[in-house]
C-alpha cells in the first residue's frame, strides 16, 4: 500500500512538473517534449487505479500520434522564437489571477466530493466482483453494445478530422507534371500516330 | 496512506489550471496553446478514469476514450489550420489573425 503511495506521487509530481515545463518552456521543441512526459506520466497514474486499457490508448494515441504530430509541425515551421516570446509576462498577473480563483474553486469542489469518497483499498474489499473481469473486457463489453452507435460516432469524427486535413494542406502547384492514367490509356492508334509516306530523296 | 479519489481530483486540477495558465501566457504561440488544450483534455480524461474507478462503473471510460478521440481530431485539424496559415503568411502570431474580423 505504502510503495502504491509512494508511486501516485512520483507519477503525480512528475506529470505537474512536465506540464508547468510545457507552459514556460521557451522552445516550443522541448515544450513537446515535457508534453509527452506529462503523457506518459498521466498513463501510470491510470495503471496505478486499475484503467490499464486507457493507459495503453494514452500511450498510443497521445504520445505515438498527436505528440509526434505536434513535433513534426513545431520543427518543419520556421518559428521566430523571440519574436513569439515577447509579452510572456504581460499576461501573467490576469492570467495567474484567473489560474488562482479557477484553482481555488476546483480545490472546493474537490474538498467537497473527496470529503466522503472511497479509497482504494475500500474499493479492493467490496468492488471484488467489478474486477473479476479484466478492464479491457469490461469496456469491450459496454463499448459494443451499449454505446455502439458512439463509438461508430467517434470513427466518423476521425474520418472527418482526416478528410478535413487532408483537404486544408493539399496545394495544387502550378507546373507540376502529374501523370494521366485515364488519358494514357484512352489513348488509340488514331490519336497516337501518323504513317507518312515520305518520298524518295525529298525527306519528311 | 491510501490513495482517494481526492488525490485524483487534485492532480487533475492542477493540470488544468496549469492549461489555463499556459492559454494565457504563451498568448502568441499557437503550438503552446494547442499543447494546453492538450493538457487541460487529459485533466478531464484523469477526472472521468478516477470517478469511474472509484464508483465501479465502466462507463467513464468509455467517455474517456471518446474524450482522446476528439482530442486527436481536435490537434489534427488544429495543426491542418496551423500549417495552412504560415504557408500564406509566413508566421503564426495569434495577434495577426484577425483576417476575418469585418
Amino acid at each position: 500500500m505504502i510503495l502504491q503511495a509512494l508511486a501516485f506521487y512520483v507519477f503525480a509530481a512528475i506529470t505537474v512538473a512536465s506540464a508547468a515545463m510545457v507552459v514556460v518552456s521557451r522552445n516550443p521543441v522541448y515544450s513537446v517534449l515535457f508534453l509527452i512526459l506529462a503523457f506518459f506520466n498521466a498513463a501510470g497514474l491510470f495503471l496505478l487505479i486499475g484503467a490499464e486499457f486507457i493507459a495503453m490508448i494514452l500511450v498510443i494515441v497521445y504520445v505515438g500520434a498527436v505528440a509526434v504530430l505536434f513535433l513534426f509541425v513545431v520543427m518543419m515551421l520556421d518559428i521566430n522564437l523571440t519574436q513569439l516570446r515577447e509579452g510572456f509576462l504581460d499576461y501573467f498577473p490576469v492570467g495567474a489571477l484567473i489560474g488562482a480563483v479557477l484553482f481555488a474553486e476546483l480545490l472546493l469542489g474537490v474538498g467537497i466530493i473527496g470529503a466522503g469518497s472511497a479509497t482504494i483499498a475500500g474499493l479492493n474489499e467490496h468492488g471484488a466482483q467489478v474486477t473479476a473481469i479484466d478492464n479491457t473486457r469490461a469496456i469491450g463489453r459496454v463499448l459494443y453494445t451499449q454505446y455502439f452507435y458512439l463509438f461508430q460516432v467517434a470513427g466518423l469524427v476521425l474520418l472527418v478530422a482526416m478528410i478535413g486535413a487532408i483537404v486544408l494542406t493539399l496545394r495544387s502547384r502550378p507546373g507540376v507534371r502529374r501523370q494521366k492514367a485515364g488519358e494514357q490509356i484512352n489513348r488509340t492508334k488514331e490519336q497516337s500516330i501518323t504513317v507518312v509516306k515520305v518520298p524518295t530523296r525529298g525527306g519528311v | 496512506m491510501t490513495i482517494g479519489l481526492g488525490h485524483y481530483l487534485t492532480v487533475a486540477a492542477v493540470l488544468f489550471t496549469m492549461g489555463i495558465l499556459g492559454i494565457f501566457l504563451n498568448r502568441k504561440n499557437v503550438i503552446v496553446i494547442l499543447m494546453c488544450v492538450e493538457l487541460m483534455l487529459l485533466a478531464v480524461n484523469i477526472n472521468l478514469v478516477a470517478f469511474s474507478v472509484f464508483q465501479g462503473n465502466i462507463v467513464g471510460q468509455i467517455f474517456a476514450m471518446l474524450v482522446l478521440t476528439v482530442a486527436a481530431a481536435e490537434a489534427a485539424i488544429g495543426l491542418a489550420i496551423l500549417v495552412v496559415y504560415f504557408r500564406n503568411r509566413g508566421t503564426i502570431e495569434v495577434e495577426d489573425i484577425n483576417a476575418m474580423k469585418g
